[in-house]
């Protein structure tokens, strides 16, 4: 417990933007195989330093086969409501789970250079006290930190339907589920909130055995993955609304609401329109009403591609599905920047009119049958995938993987972990930084970025940026 | 000064440390104007927390004035109260996590969580050897008089210790959020947040320690 609010919380998002920049990101490592254990890399952002682009710490993990994707913070900007009770907590732990084995991992990054682990919770306490498995994304908001699943009980996981369960800030003891009624909410991915307005928006990928293996063509193909949204009431834990984007826009992964409050729209990521290869987004909003409304405000059509330059998987499709896998919103809801995965291009759009956004910026890096190469020559493995922005919008960071078993479909020939960094110019534009480029340790693949002080799909805010 | 008047300005002083304290709510008043683009709602929302905590201290102080009605258990009450006070400062110096139902209190239901979280923080606790206090004060000038009489004073008075510590909670805690709204900005509110749970509990300590020792 803190005297004063940690320094890295902020009350607005225009306050958060006006902190001092990052100096150090952490990125999780993964073994693909399982042959390791995974680990959390350090990575020194700090361009006047002698280690820049460097990882200058790791931490791994004692046990193989967890695979990291996401992870957050115990602590976020969310704690300076006098609601949460929580002002004086520290942003100081990361809360990382392991997508396969279900277990939690809560590091200790007080000293980022000594970080370490500070407790470790079972894939069994998780299971007994929670019903879920597979603990994914990671929120702290004003019940305390709030973890999505992405499978349900049993082996499988599909043992009744994946939810949000909430931990405490403090000790980090499980306290169970949150839903109370999830309304026809059975499938799991993201999550995120409006917390003066009270609401949560959550959405759907695809059960266990839909993705642990690898993806299923037929489950694609006949839309069984994911394609809603749900709209809930925040503190009441009740599914108030579910928005069904249409059968054919599989996998609606990742949910980025405006940042500032008083705003009440937000965007979802889609990952493939099963009719056109294209990838699509959509802006969300609540009505006046209070009920909610969606509609497709971006697509990415697919490239056509000779069948033998396409993996096994593609061959039928001669061409090259943007695969819209990451979206993320700079802290001014200016520029949304959506990863498009199978193309091999990070694109920036200005979504100052949330309904009509404008391509402003575009990236190209790596990508299927196409593996554009680095500006410093280097190759890149895979294509830009889990995205980060720094809290001032200067800066884009990305990594290279998706999911291992996913990664080997779709880029059969491709290993290594990456992470990169683009410029952004004044008037938006990307450039990618010759300077930047960081390769991880033999073996093993990079995914989600943290930045130290928290970034932009960390922190929730309470108070509008007026 | 007499003992009555400092008593009275020990209500006010705890209205102004409730009020400016940002734990017990102006920030929200902020919040909704900005949220509202209206002025008028950072009025509403100090409205709110004010009768959330009016009722509160109400709730607090009211039990002890129908106690007070068995007037000769009145220096026991008195020790009663003051140990209460102290136990809850002791319990709260130990246990400093805050209650979880209060987040599942929706921020449109202002009132309903500024009087939940005065309940759980002891708020009202605080003031009570204060009212018994006053109540003697006035006891001892009154002499032995009527049953009924005393019950209707000591009602008063409790109706009056509830007021004036609200009016104070309301005006201090109002003219902050005002400040952040209209002139200092929101990076003032992370600037004059002080964790005061440890002083919060050392103050209920004192309050009733005092209490005790003039029971005593």
């Amino acid at each position: 417990m803190n005297l004063r609010p940690d320094p890295t919380f902020h009350a607005t998002p225009k306050l958060a933007m006006e902190a001092p920049p990052e100096t150090l990101a952490f990125t999780l490592m993964l073994s693909p195989d399982g042959s390791r254990p995974d680990g959390l890399a350090v990575v020194d952002v700090n361009p006047k330093s002698d280690t820049y682009g460097q990882i200058v710490h790791q931490v791994i993990m004692p046990n193989t086969g967890d695979e990291f994707h996401h992870f957050g913070w115990n602590a976020c900007s969310s704690s300076l409501s006098p609601l949460s009770g929580h002002a004086f907590l520290e942003r100081r732990y990361l809360i990382i789970p392991g997508i396969r084995s279900s277990r939690i991992y809560i590091i200790d990054v007080k000293e980022p250079l000594k970080a370490k682990i500070h407790k470790i919770i079972e894939p069994e306490e998780v299971f007994a006290k929670t019903g879920y498995s597979r603990p994914h994304t990671i929120h702290c908001g004003p019940e305390g930190i709030y973890v999505s699943t992405l499978g349900g009980g049993g082996v499988d996981g599909t043992d009744g339907p994946p939810g949000i369960f909430i931990m405490d800030c403090e000790t980090f003891e499980i306290l169970g589920r949150y839903e109370m009624d999830r309304g026809s909410q059975d499938k799991h991915y993201d999550f995120w909130w409006n917390l003066p307005r009270d609401y949560m928006i959550s959405s759907e990928w695809g059960l266990p055995p839909q993705f642990e293996n690898g993806i299923v063509a037929e489950d694609l193909l006949a839309n069984k993955y994911g394609h809603s949204i749900h709209f809930w009431n925040l503190r009441q834990r009740k599914n108030v609304q579910t928005i069904d984007l249409g059968e054919n826009y599989q996998m609606a992964l990742e949910i980025r609401p405006a940042h500032d409050p008083s705003k009440d729209y937000g965007f979802c990521g889609v990952v493939i329109d099963t009719t056109n290869l294209q990838g699509a987004i959509f802006t969300w909003w609540q009505k006046d009403d209070g009920t909610f409304e969606a509609k497709k405000t971006i697509t990415i059509d697919p490239r056509p591609e000779k069948a033998e330059n396409l993996p096994p998987l593609l061959k039928g499709f001669e061409a090259v599905p943007p695969l819209v896998t990451d979206i993320d919103l700079s802290l001014d809801d200016k520029y949304l920047y959506v990863a498009c995965w199978g193309l091999g291009e990070m694109h920036q759009y200005d979504v100052t009119d949330p309904m009509n956004p404008k391509l402003t910026g575009k990236v190209e890096l790596g990508g299927i049958a196409r593996g554009t190469k680095h500006p410093n020559g280097k190759t890149f493995a895979y294509a830009p995938q889990m995205v980060e922005i720094s809290r001032d919008g200067k800066r884009v960071y990305w990594t290279n993987s998706l999911y291992s078993t996913w990664d080997d479909q779709f880029y059969p020939d491709d290993e290594g972990g990456q992470m990169v960094m683009a410029h952004v110019g004044e008037d938006g534009g990307l450039t990618l930084a010759e300077d930047f480029f960081v390769e991880f340790p033999q073996g093993y693949r990079s995914h989600q970025i943290r930045l130290e002080g928290g970034d932009c799909s960390t922190d929730s805010f309470c108070y509008p940026s007026v | 000064m007499t003992t009555a008047a400092a008593l009275w300005w020990a209500v006010v002083a705890s209205g102004i440390y409730h009020g400016v304290n940002p734990g017990m709510g102006w920030p929200l008043a902020v919040s909704a104007a900005l949220m509202d683009r209206s002025q008028s709602s950072l009025f509403k929302a100090v409205g709110a927390l004010a009768a959330g905590h009016l009722l509160a201290m109400g709730a607090i102080l009211f039990p002890f004035t129908a106690l007070l009605f068995v007037a000769q258990w009145q220096h026991e009450i008195q020790i009663a109260a003051a140990c209460l006070v102290i136990g809850l400062g002791v319990w709260l110096f130990f246990n400093r996590r805050h209650p979880r139902f209060l987040a599942r209190v929706p921020p449109s239901r202002l009132a309903l969580w500024s009087f939940l979280a005065a309940m759980a923080h002891g708020a009202g606790l605080m003031l009570v050897p204060i009212y018994l206090g006053i109540c003697r004060t006035v006891d001892t000038d009154a002499g032995h008089a009527a049953a009924q009489a005393l019950m209707t004073s000591t009602a008063a008075i409790a109706v009056g210790v509830a007021l004036v510590h609200t009016l104070a909670m309301t005006l201090s805690g109002g003219l902050m959020a005002f400040g952040v709204y209209r002139w200092f900005g929101l990076k003032f509110l992370s600037r004059s947040w002080f964790n005061l749970d440890l002083v919060w509990a050392l103050s209920l300590i004192l309050v009733g320690a005092i209490s005790l020792f003039m029971a005593i």
